[in-house]
């Protein structure tokens, strides 16, 4: 090479969507806004700089006051934003940057950048980590500021000329939405799992990402070559030749291998001794429904409905729900739509909270317990979903359902939802299939008490190996007990599938244990109905249950659950379908989980 | 010309023009943004500088900011500065403020 080349960095990362890229890294800063330039403002320009940081500071204003109209209830939070607002106009970040703009003749990015930059490092200074976090509010109200005075920021993603890696601490939703996609050829990301929202889009377009590397953005410089590998997690930052010619050839390699296995999608997962699983897809924007269509997907056996409740500054109506669930169910004509109702803390979720701080919100108020606790915003969703129902194939879900009382409860909701409904004269469906996921502990054991008061289960393996085995999934220093094949995991995993089957309801497994090839001869042989992946999974999974003997996993199963550890069952899976799984997977994915 | 009354004496002080008056923070946030912003608030009508003083450092009370970067924890002491007598009212609010823990 004519050019020293610094030395080759290989990261790791999470594996949040397949695919192989090579290219130059863009930086964007951490606050989602774009990498802040500076330039100078000629004298005769001073003025409309300064008029554009008050309008700035105005609009940023008028947001939060909207916010603090629209939230008559919420005394604490309208409080908190009366106290940023005062902030916006305060004299040391106000007055500052003004000055700033005057003396030093740069713009008002810069200008502000500046002076927050200095105010941050006299808070980091601080030895009370308490006092410290004061600094956040100061944040929170520059950051407000400067989305308001670039306002741009998307333009400047959107005016990159070539095609690029985007690097960045988090991407959000509106983030994402903004970006051109078609520039981008892979994802980096400090923060983030596999379901988070960089993950998902990733996936839905195809786009290679590695995220939750945690100092991507501190080492990767923007213009720097890398090469993403999405398949394992890998970042590399200035590649060697070597490498870079070992990459060029894997990328052909799995581009081929993505070729075969998508124009075999269309084809049914029917064991070899004729056993029909359905194979749906899992998805959370009502644009994934194309590519649950076309990766072949008998259906949508999850949709997550939680993104249009997030960062904005009050929740979604009625009819906004209704049309993107409609939107969704019609593009699937008769296959299922799962529809699962809101999975988060709602309250936390908008723009500007400041609900109260849950230690562990993991075990705090979420998903279905928020839902109870508001039912009036719960009916809202309710009645959009019901109303989606006499459209298509609907199936309600709730999710994380840790008590018998709580489906009586949401049952009772529902009800009110459709006498509701029926008293508008608006057209709906109540006679749809009531299901819950099973991702709690408590939920596993009393499957027997839940079975009678819905038509099917759903395991979410990631929340219940989480609660099961007591894992923070965040928590890099116990991952390593985070196993799907855990013989405790197995063991519940049968439960269920034995007491729905004892019961006459249906099993299905949503979450990212069916998306993974090797688990699929247990699945099979537990006796799931129905698995659910993300979209682009769905070809491969349904290739290898092709390949695969319904009659020989029975005892297959019966063995893996004598095995005591989750290597051993490991260890039996490869022993057992080693061949079959190498024969039709890419080579990358056949491993112990990580 | 400044009216205090007996039981306050012996916690002003008075010097020049300026009058000083030593409060403890009592809150458990301490001086925090609210807390912060509802003593500048106060000070926009004030006819001078009113300054909030910790050890060396002092801050100007009509910024939130300013205010923040004093770093006052529950337990510090600090003294509350005006420069013009007729803020006396603006420097007794802020005390009773401090001593009623900020309404929290």
């Amino acid at each position: 090479m004519s050019e020293p080349t610094a030395n080759e960095l290989i990261l790791k990362g999470i594996n949040a969507s397949p695919g192989i890229c090579i290219g130059k890294a863009y930086l964007v800063d951490k606050e989602g806004v774009d990498v802040v330039e500076k330039y100078y403002i000629q004298e005769d320009k001073r003025e409309a700089e300064i008029k554009r940081f008050k309008s700035a500071v105005k609009r940023a204003q008028d947001e939060l006051r909207s916010i603090v109209d629209n939230s008559p209830e919420e005394l604490q939070q309208a409080n908190i934003l009366e106290t940023h607002m005062a902030l916006l106009k305060d004299k040391m970040l106000y007055g500052k940057t003004l000055t700033i703009i005057d003396s030093e003749h740069v713009n008002a990015e810069w200008a502000l950048k500046t002076v927050v930059s200095n105010l941050k490092s006299i808070f980091q200074t601080m030895t009370d980590s308490y006092l410290k976090e004061r600094a956040s509010d100061i944040v929170h109200v520059s950051d407000l500021i400067m989305r308001n005075l670039v306002g741009a920021k998307t333009q400047d993603i959107a005016a990159i000329d070539k095609r690029v890696i985007l690097v960045a601490r988090d991407l959000s939703p509106a983030d994402t939405s903004q970006i051109n996609l078609e520039r981008i050829m892979g994802f980096i990301t400090d923060r983030g799992g596999k379901a988070s929202h960089t993950g998902i889009i990733a996936r839905s377009f195809e786009i290679p990402a590695v995220v939750g590397l945690e100092n991507a953005t501190t080492t990767i410089k923007s213009e720097d070559l890398i090469i993403v590998d999405g398949n394992t997690g890998t970042v590399i930052i200035h590649p060697n030749e070597e490498t870079l010619v070992e990459y060029e050839e894997q990328k052909i390699r799995y581009e081929e291998y993505k070729a075969v296995i998508t124009r075999e999608s269309h084809v049914q997962a029917t064991t070899t001794d004729g056993f029909r699983m359905e194979v749906m897809a899992n998805i959370e924007l009502p644009e994934e429904v194309v590519a649950a269509r076309n990766y072949g997907g008998d259906g949508i056996g999850l949709y997550r409905t939680e993104f249009q409740y997030m960062n904005r500054p009050e929740f979604p109506g009625e009819d906004e729900l209704f049309e993107s669930y409609k939107d969704v169910v019609e593009v699937m004509g008769a296959k299922p739509v799962t529809i699962r109702t809101l999975d988060i803390n709602g309250d936390k979720a908008l723009v500007n909270s400041y609900g109260y701080d849950e230690v562990n919100p993991v075990l705090g108020l979420r998903a279905i317990r928020y839902c109870l606790k508001k039912p009036d915003i719960f009916k809202i969703q309710l009645r959009a979903i019901l109303r989606a129902a006499a459209f298509g194939n609907v199936r309600l879900m709730f999710p994380m359902i840790s008590a018998y009382f709580e489906i009586q409860l949401a049952k009772k909701i529902l009800d009110e939802a459709a006498e509701s409904l029926l008293k508008d004269g608006l057209p709906f469906k109540r006679d749809i299939d009531i299901g819950i996921m099973i991702e709690v502990p408590s939920a596993v054991i009393t499957a027997d008490l839940m079975a009678k008061e819905v038509d099917f289960f759903s395991i979410g393996t990631n929340d219940l190996i989480q609660y099961a085995l007591a894992i923070d999934r965040g928590n890099k220093r116990v991952a390593y007990l985070y196993q799907a094949l855990d013989p405790a995991i197995l063991r519940m995993l049968k439960h269920v599938a034995d007491v729905a089957r004892d019961k006459g309801i249906k099993v299905f497994m949503c979450g990212e244990m069916a998306a993974t090839p090797h688990h699929i001869p247990i699945l099979l042989g537990m006796g799931m109905d129905e698995l659910s992946t993300n979209p682009q999974s769905i070809p491969v999974v349904k290739r290898v249950i092709r390949s695969i003997k319904l009659e020989e996993t029975h005892p297959f199963v019966a063995d893996a659950l004598k095995q005591t550890t989750a290597k051993n069952v490991f260890k039996l899976v490869r022993d057992t379908y080693g061949e079959i799984l190498a024969d039709h997977t890419y080579s990358g994915s056949f491993k112990l989980d990580q | 010309m400044i009216n205090i009354t007996s039981s306050e004496k012996e916690n002003i002080v008075v010097s020049g023009k300026s009058v000083f008056r030593d409060v403890i923070i009592k809150n458990e946030l301490g001086l925090h943004a609210r807390s912060a912003a509802q003593i500048a608030k106060l000070v926009q009508n004030s006819k001078a500088a009113v300054w909030i003083k910790r050890g060396d450092e002092k801050a100007d009370a009509s910024s939130i900011v300013d205010i923040l970067t004093l770093a006052c924890e529950k337990g510090s002491t600090i003294t509350i500065i005006i420069e013009d007598p007729a803020d006396i009212d603006i420097l007794k609010a802020i005390a009773e403020m401090v001593e009623s823990e900020f309404g929290e």
